[in-house]
């Protein structure tokens, strides 16, 4: 049979509107894509060339956003400069052309750093908590259960900024001010409610038949939870480690009044980048695209988990 | 191996009673089955067994020691679920080959065992497949497979066959009983269905609301009924009833239905005046023009060797089952005779059987 039948559709769909379809795609994702490669082609452009007008489409590439992301520079007479030694890397070059020299490394490593531990450590709380509390909520006959799983929801039902305040002073008491230590807590409160929330969902629908068989098999509860139910979780787990990794890594409002010091993480620093050297976009256009990548590999990573947890319903029967 | 006994179990979710008092013993190497409709607790009582639901009250024995309170893994029992339980995430070797994983059995011991009991199963080929991909029948062997696997005391199965379409339930059930005869493992064999429960047990418990109604042979079950309602739920078409009023004394031999007097076993019991049901397989009615007992047929259902013939007569509607040689006209007046051996009589306001020498000879020899 020439026309080929699938299991989704009867009718094999015809050439157009296949393309129509395909064509509909690419549009979609050239569209979503524009803010993205903007900031990377500004990250890779001179000062000067960032901030013309129209935009350049066509110029010079050049490290010089990166390098100043990464450094602190000083101004220098060109005399000094000249009597300096020849350049010790590409940055020295560049910086060394603009009349002034690499006085040290900036804060944004360290603030990257920050981002990294904070938000996964905060995932990893979350979900951990999350998947534990969703099991026996999912498993155990819990007393007023609906209750306490509307309670955690109902922390969900106001913007978590609301409380910035109060949170602020008892930080401050606590001396969990400007701590990665206060700041993975909070974002892990923040998130264990949505956790608990989806991860229950997909417990709910691994049949309790086998823990009960992996019990009577001889394996005690939770034994039949790391080797039965945990397996068949992860999806589910994939697919909430990536929400809550999104809030960790992206939250503004609360980095921005908890943390200032040895704590901050990336997002409130970024923005301090402006200020250093006059309008320097392209720095700032750098760092937004290397906080981009931890997100993109741990997504790519977690594809395929993913898309299964996404189609979740559909694929089990 | 080893013999469960069962004493006054009961439970209770909230205030609905699952199941009520349950008293039965298994013995070693028999295969009891639990029968009952939908709901009537033949799942609840099988999971107390198994340690995966706590009585509410009652005591649990294996092999003499109580086990009532001990946990589903402390009781060396497989237990095969209705909807197998088979782990996804693992293909079908490692599926079988979990149980002993649990016991720290050494690999080398794992795969030959897990070969072995395969090889019994007729399941070798299908060994390193997922379980996903597998049909109805081969979901159900590897099943087994892992419940035999370990040599438990005994085997727990919860409508094993439910699923699977009807032609091939036959071929399970002569499977299920083969494997059976051949390693002997007490089972306890959950069903909906008669035809499973007779074909494969040695005994069968019939549920019905929580309630064992009647534990004995299959044939005890079938022949003495002891209630109307295992008397109506086993043998298809089911028993035919002929309710009258009448009072009975010790030592009746016939009782008087709208003036035809019927021959029965003697009576062994006095009952007071009250209704009563006369009780009659089909196979049990016989076609005589002589006999005072008259209908009118109604409509038969040709079987191939035999038939079913309903006849109207003043009492409602009985069913006979007789010879396929004889043809029928809907609307003739026929004259029925019972086989005054076989007949049981019912007190129809507890449903219980009435003792008669056909209930307590039987149970004597
Ligand atoms: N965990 C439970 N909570 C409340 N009721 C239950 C529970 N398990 C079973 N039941 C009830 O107990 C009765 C018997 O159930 P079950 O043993 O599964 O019946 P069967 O296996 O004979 O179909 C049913 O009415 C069912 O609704
Ligand atoms: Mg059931």
């Amino acid at each position: 049979m020439s026309n080929a039948t699938t299991a989704h559709s009867v009718v094999e769909p015809s050439s157009t509107s296949k393309r129509i379809a395909g064509f509909i795609v690419i549009l979609y994702a050239v569209i979503t894509m524009v803010p993205l490669a903007w900031i990377f082609l500004t990250s890779i452009k001179s000062p000067p060339d960032s901030i013309s007008y129209p935009p350049k489409i066509v110029f010079q590439p050049t490290l010089e956003g990166y390098c100043n992301l990464f450094t602190t520079r000083t101004r220098q007479t060109p005399e000094y400069i000249q009597s300096l030694g020849p350049p010790t890397s590409t940055c020295d070059e560049i910086t060394r052309s603009r009349n002034m020299v690499i006085a040290g490394p900036s804060n944004y490593w360290p603030r990257f750093t920050n981002s990294m531990v904070i938000a996964f450590g905060s995932t990893f709380l979350a979900v951990f908590l999350g998947t534990l509390a969703a099991y026996g909520f999912s498993r155990f006959r819990v007393p007023l259960a609906d209750d306490l799983l509307f309670f955690i929801l109902s922390t969900r039902m106001m913007p978590p900024i609301a409380v910035a305040i109060p949170i602020y002073l008892m930080y401050r008491e606590l001396g969990l001010s400007d701590t990665a230590l206060g700041m993975i807590l909070l974002y892990t409160a923040v998130n264990v409610s949505l956790a608990v929330w989806l991860l229950k969902g997909f417990i709910d629908e691994i049949p309790r038949e086998y823990e009960e068989a992996a019990m009577i098999d001889g394996y005690t509860r939770l034994q039949a939870f790391r080797k039965v139910v945990l397996p068949q979780a992860t999806t589910g787990i994939a697919a909430t480690a990536i929400f809550c990794l999104i809030f960790a890594w992206n939250e503004y409002a609360f980095a921005v009044l908890l943390t200032s010091g040895t704590a901050q993480t990336a997002p409130p620093f970024i923005p301090t980048i402006i200020g250093e050297g006059g309008m320097d976009w392209p720095a700032v256009a750098a760092g937004t695209t290397i906080f981009l990548v931890p997100i993109l590999v741990f997504t790519i990573l977690l594809r395929k988990q993913l898309l299964r947890g996404i189609t979740f319903g559909a694929v089990r029967k | 191996m080893a013999e469960i006994r069962i004493e006054n179990l009961r439970k209770q979710f909230s205030d609905f009673v699952a199941v009520q008092d349950s008293s039965f013993t298994v013995e070693d190497g028999e295969f009891l089955a639990l029968l009952g409709p939908s709901g009537c607790g033949k799942t609840t009582t099988l999971r107390m067994i198994a340690g995966l639901e706590l009585p509410t009250s009652g005591k649990i024995y294996l092999d003499g020691e109580d086990v009532t309170f001990n946990r589903a893994s402390e009781r060396d029992i497989a237990f095969v679920f209705q909807l197998f339980a088979l782990y996804p995430h693992m293909n079908v070797r490692k599926n079988i080959g979990f149980p002993l994983l649990s016991q720290g059995v050494p690999k080398a011991e794992i795969k030959a065992r897990v070969e072995e009991t395969a090889r019994l199963l007729q399941i070798s080929h299908i060994l390193d497949r997922s379980v996903s991909g597998l049909a109805g029948g081969d979901r159900q062997r590897v099943a087994l497979g892992r419940a035999i696997v370990r040599r438990p005391k005994c085997f727990l199965m919860d409508e094993p066959l439910g699923t699977l379409d009807a032609e091939f339930r036959e071929v399970m059930v002569h499977e299920l009983r083969e494997l059976h005869n051949r390693i002997h493992a007490t089972t306890v064999y959950v069903t909906h269905d008669q035809h499973e429960a007779m074909a494969m047990a040695d005994k069968i418990a019939v549920m019905n609301h929580g309630v064992i109604e009647q534990f004995g042979t299959p044939q005890e079950i079938y022949n003495r009924p002891a209630s109307m309602y295992v008397a109506d739920f086993i043998g298809s078409p089911p028993m035919n009833f002929l309710k009258f009023t009448s009072g009975l004394q010790i030592g009746a031999r016939s009782v008087s239905v709208d003036g035809v007097e019927i021959a029965l076993p003697e009576v062994r019991q006095d009952m007071a005046v009250g209704e009563l049901a006369l009780g009659v397989r089909p196979e049990h009615i016989r076609f005589s023009d002589n006999s005072a007992l008259r209908g009118s047929v109604y409509g038969a259902e040709y079987l191939g060797t035999n038939q079913i013939v309903a006849v109207e007569t003043g009492k409602g509607l009985l069913k006979a089952r007789v010879s396929a040689d004889r043809t029928f006209r809907v609307g003739e007046t026929v004259g029925l005779e019972l086989n005054s051996e076989k007949l049981s009589l019912f007190d129809c306001a507890s449903g219980r059987a009435v003792k008669s020498s056909l209930y307590t000879e039987a149970r004597h020899g």
